[in-house]
């Protein structure tokens, strides 16, 4: 096995172990919170809140290659993708595979 | 071990209008390519999903290894990144909880923990019966994850054919797939104000700190909405 590679697996082993622990450490604390208690709901609020502010993020400050379309671009297929998930009777696959189809069509003919 | 009726009901959860097969799909497909651009080769790859199975600590890896940061490095900043998974697991393990059922199931269904999974699990938990959930979590835990393994395959295989056009297409899918779940989620005044003020202090805390922006903006978001909940 070449350095690189074995530097490789490391690299996966680490963030692996990185990941897991924060599941791990949470199924031990579950163990004493029962789901009626005042600390499970606010963990609950917590939760979706985080969920919320990552989403956000990737859409209003993207990594990678989202980062090359513009951002007025991007809120608008997201709303453009809420409001037909609203209308389809909360159909999935409609906004998912239009938002990309609008949004690479978009970013072809309105870049900046 | 494993009831498999309800394993296999919450398998299911990856077929249907509601899948999240697309999604997981399209982001996995461009991580699977990513990998592939940074010098991974296809089982160094299909070994990070199988291992890893979280999105933004995958990216946070790539990024690191590309700029060749040290694992101590890596290491904290994939924790950092992941760190939004210890509530998630807080807030659905008491739900799955049941005393007729061994620990084990509980530490390694655990590794499906990440949005997807938690956002159906958080959906669907009521309509079985307690005893049952940890069948039917570890159902939909194992179906989610085949999907992210296959479509890395896939995204491994197909980098060389995916455009930059195709590329960005992928990256939106996700994002929007998650907020159109999370409008789904939105049934009580505690959920709705954490999702709403956790969209809004997530962004704005990275003018301030970008690396604790999802986790400072989130907790502040999460902890307003709870009070406010509260007392009404």
């Amino acid at each position: 096995m070449s350095e690189m590679s074995s530097n490789i697996i490391l690299v996966i082993l680490v963030t692996s172990f990185a990941t897991y622990l924060s599941r791990f450490l949470g199924v031990v604390s579950s163990e004493k919170i029962k789901e009626t208690s005042k600390i499970f709901k606010w963990f609950n609020c917590i939760a979706y809140s985080v969920l919320a502010a990552l989403i956000a993020r990737m859409v209003v400050f993207p990594a990678g290659e989202l980062a090359e379309s513009a951002i007025f671009i991007r809120l608008f297929v997201v709303v453009v993708s809420v409001v037909m998930y609203l209308f389809t009777k909360r159909n999935l696959v409609y906004p998912t595979v239009a938002s990309a189809i609008i949004l690479a069509i978009l970013n072809n003919y309105l870049s900046i | 071990m494993i009831n498999s009726k309800y394993f296999f009901q919450g398998f299911k959860s990856i077929k249907g209008l509601d899948s999240p097969a697309l999604a997981l799909g399209a982001s996995f497909i461009a991580i699977g390519a990513l990998l592939k651009n940074i010098g991974f080769n296809l089982e160094q790859s299909i070994f990070s999903t199988f291992l890893t199975y979280a999105l933004p600590g995958s990216l946070v890896m790539a990024e690191s290894f590309l700029v060749g940061a040290s694992l101590i490095n890596i290491f904290l900043a994939v924790w950092l990144v992941n760190t939004r998974l210890y509530p998630m697991t807080v807030s659905l393990m008491p739900l799955l909880l049941h005393k007729s059922q061994p620990r084990w199931k509980y530490y390694l269904s655990c590794h499906f923990i990440a949005v997807s999974a938690w956002l159906i699990m958080k959906n669907k938990y009521q309509s079985i019966e307690k005893e049952h959930r940890i069948d039917f979590w570890i159902g939909i835990g194992t179906g989610t994850w085949s999907i992210a393994i296959v479509s890395t395959i896939i995204g491994f295989l197909a980098s060389d054919y995916l455009s930059k056009d195709m590329m960005i297409g992928l990256a939106i899918v996700n994002p929007v797939y998650f907020t159109c779940m999370m409008v789904g989620a939105m049934k009580s005044l505690q959920i709705n104000l954490s999702i709403i003020l956790g969209a809004i202090l997530g962004p704005a805390f990275f003018f301030i700190t970008p690396e604790w922006s999802i986790l400072f903006g989130g907790a502040l978001a999460g902890t307003i909405a709870y009070f406010v909940g509260e007392l009404k």
